[in-house]
């Protein structure tokens, strides 16, 4: 659970300040004054003061980690999330800011839609960013008027959950989002190749008779797009790269262009196909989870900085959604609260990542993929702040979790590090 | 007369002729302007109108200015041929041929169709829009306009708006304007723009204000709306919000700009009522020029020696 109070004066001592923008660690205190960050330094004293002093003695002070890719199913399916437990669910994960992707229903694919959700998630806690559709009614045809949108609060564009399959709408796609200065986020998965596909086509898909998803659909059209948006020069963002050929696409086109940005989704570096053996449907994700060479793959992409970012993908469903076959159980599985506990396990504890690393794959790299302010640890900033314990081993129970649906891969399984407190939007909360 | 037998496009044109046609399009002005409003320098002389593709203001243009030289002239439109039926546009056009023409005046819906017809006659041929290829007395006629406004071309700024990419009347402009030493930036919806402008020797920008804050003149073009299903535009208002002339936009800029446009307009699209009809709008004087260029292309073509006008 998580308990909130006002930020008027606070004052976090005594804990190990990384600041991702600047480069800079030390052990110092940061103190907030009505919600902004008003001084930094090795020791602010408190004598005398009205601050609120909140102990971080072997904790880490960061900025708040921005998650560039949520499903928060308002409109539409209130049932699974809304904007605000989805925002909640953020500041357990020690998320500030998230970009919330358009495949609600109705489709967020208009200005009056973005416009919806930007004034239905202003007095929320965190900010919110709605990521526009690319195509109306993400049927992949006719783009939908992205000048206005972005004008009402649109930060980049995506059909993601449906793959942009025409090569020619691609092209106009990233063509016409150039005015715009925004990435074009694709579900790159080929739907020919797909194939219908419930999980990574694999010895365990063929053990298991579940029809298998191959890496190769990802690679298909993520070629593409790489080969479109470098001869347009446009801005284009690779959504949940899950395969070895994806990361080996990566190294080639990533050197000539600076407008190719990527994420990888915790699942993907966590799990591997052979974890969906007792037909686990929380596994259950598009693209699938993959084999282990495709997730040490990953590993390896994320810590040399190819990839750019974490991403969760968080993408809540019913009970009914999920107790059921392999087969007719949805895709997707929630990822806010339990983010940072499985990529410092998997990356830093057991890959050798630095965490100064990974938390710039968490906070300054995101922003920077959808041009949001990075610089977040100046004097007069708005303070954004995530304060964790690098250590914590914890057991992700269904306490943990904030979100309105319950489906986590995650449940029972032993996290390293856990996010303590969070200030967002001149709040302060303790989790 | 001139070094050009042909009117086929403005890439390859001398420049000495562009001027040529354009001076002596100030006096066919000036006759057109008299009570007779006539000049007949090509008795005797045939042209045939060959319309395939559907036009209001170029074929009447050409019509006009054909009988104003008091030349015979024969209008051919497909809808009512035999192209109907079957016959090829060269047959169609050899039988035509031999019926003894001096000029011809092609519009097609197909980008080199008049360059084909020079093959197949002897006459001259003058290109009235060939796909989105060119459109050569479109843009002449806006020379003439320009030069009537400005009393010079060298060195105006010229703003383009709109569907560049398959715009013959853009693409003609373009070349008129760079030969005559003219500044150009197009601006449009990124999808509607052409990759080359670099080897046009043009600028491009997505920012309309930008463009009309620094042009003398700026040239909107019809968006037509068709290319709205081929996914290259969202819609007509975001267009119009965007790339539209609009009445707050045209008020705001501190100076006085000279508004063009081709027509037919999309009135409310690519360019308000208010603008349309303001005062700072050309439009019909562009209509008027258009007889006179033509009178002046059909004369220095198909007439014969230095008449004096």
């Amino acid at each position: 659970m998580i308990e909130s109070k006002s930020t008027k004066k606070l004052l976090f001592k005594s804990g190990r300040i990384i600041d991702p923008f600047t480069k800079k660690t030390f052990n110092g205190d940061i103190l907030v004054e009505n919600g902004k960050i008003s001084k930094i330094s090795d020791s602010i004293s408190s004598r005398g003061k009205d601050y609120q002093v909140v102990d971080c003695k072997g904790l880490v002070i960061t900025h708040g980690f921005c998650d560039i890719h949520a499903h928060f199913r308002e409109p539409g399916r209130e049932d699974k999330e809304t904007l605000e437990s989805g925002s909640f669910a953020a500041i357990g994960g020690g998320f500030t800011q998230v970009c919330t992707m358009a495949n609600t229903d109705p489709i967020i694919d208009s200005p009056e839609h973005i416009h919806y959700v930007v004034s239905k998630s202003s007095k929320l806690p965190i900010d919110i960013f709605p990521i526009g559709a690319v195509s109306k009614g993400l049927k992949g045809e006719d783009l939908t008027e992205m000048l206005l949108m972005q004008k009402n609060g649109a930060i980049a564009f995506s059909d993601d959950g449906m793959p942009i399959q025409n090569a020619q709408f691609m092209k106009l796609a990233l063509t016409y989002a150039k005015m715009l200065d925004v990435p074009v986020m694709n579900h790159a998965e080929d739907i020919f190749l797909r194939n219908n596909g419930v999980m990574n086509a694999s010895a365990t898909s063929n053990n298991l008779g579940l029809k298998g998803n191959t890496s190769l659909a990802e690679a298909v059209m993520v070629y593409r797009d790489l080969l479109l948006a470098q001869s347009l020069s446009s801005k284009l963002h690779l959504l949940h790269i899950s395969t070895k050929q994806t990361v080996d696409l990566l190294k080639q086109f990533k050197k000539k262009n600076s407008l190719i940005t990527s994420e990888v989704s915790p699942h993907h570096l966590f799990f591997i196909d052979e974890d969906v053996n007792a037909f686990d449907t929380s596994l259950k994700v598009a693209p699938p989870v993959r084999g282990k060479d495709d997730r040490k793959a990953l590993i390896e992409g994320i810590k040399s900085g190819l990839i750019d970012c974490i991403a969760t993908d968080h993408a809540p469903h019913t009970i009914e959604d999920k107790e059921t076959t392999f087969n007719d159980a949805e895709f997707g599985m929630i990822g806010l609260e339990s983010c940072f506990g499985a990529v410092n396990k998997v990356l830093v504890k057991q890959n050798g990542m630095s965490l100064k690393s990974l938390i710039e794959k968490l906070t300054v790299n995101p922003r920077k993929v959808m041009n949001l302010e990075q610089d977040l640890f100046s004097i007069g900033c708005k303070a954004q702040i995530t304060i964790f314990d690098p250590n914590e081993k914890w057991i992700f129970t269904n306490e943990h979790i904030l979100s309105k649906s319950s489906n986590s891969p995650y449940l029972g399984k032993e996290l390293i590090g856990r996010v303590k407190y969070v200030v967002s939007k001149n709040q302060f909360f303790s989790i | 007369m001139l070094k050009s037998k042909h009117l086929i496009g403005l890439e390859h044109f001398p420049v000495s002729d562009l001027n040529k046609i354009i001076d002596t399009s100030f006096k066919f002005k000036d006759i057109l302007q008299t009570e007779s409003r006539k000049a007949i320098l090509l008795k005797g002389k045939t042209v045939v109108n060959m319309f395939f593709e559907n036009s209001t203001r170029t074929k009447i243009s050409f019509s006009l200015a054909e009988k104003r030289l008091g030349a015979d002239s024969i209008n051919f439109s497909a809808s009512t041929s035999s192209v109907k039926k079957g016959e090829t546009l060269k047959d169609t056009v050899q039988n035509i041929e031999s019926m003894k023409i001096d000029g011809a005046v092609i519009r097609h819906g197909h980008p080199g169709s008049a360059l084909k017809l020079t093959e197949y006659i002897d006459g001259a041929v003058i290109n009235a829009g060939d796909g989105s290829h060119e459109h050569p007395t479109q843009a002449i006629l806006d020379m003439v306009t320009l030069k009537e406004k400005f009393g010079k071309i060298k060195g105006l700024k010229v703003g383009i708006i709109g569907d560049i990419l398959n715009s013959r009347v853009a693409r003609s402009d373009i070349f008129a304007l760079k030969k005559l030493g003219a500044e150009v930036v197009v601006c449009g919806p990124s999808t509607l723009l052409p990759s080359d402008a670099k080897k046009l020797g043009i600028n491009i920008t997505y920012n309309l204000d930008e463009v009309l804050n620094w042009c003398d003149a700026v040239i909107a073009l019809r968006i037509q709306l068709e290319r709205m299903h081929l996914g290259r535009i969202p819609s007509k208002r975001e267009y119009h919000s965007e790339f539209g002339l609009t009445f707050e936009r045209i008020s705001k800029l501190k100076k006085d700009i000279v508004i063009m446009h081709p027509g037919p307009m999309n009135r409310g699209v690519e360019i308000d009522s208010k603008v349309a009809d303001s005062d700072n709008a050309v439009i019909l004087d562009q209509v008027l020029n258009g007889v006179a260029s033509r009178m002046s292309i059909l004369y220095l073509l198909l007439g014969e020696g230095d008449m004096e006008i």
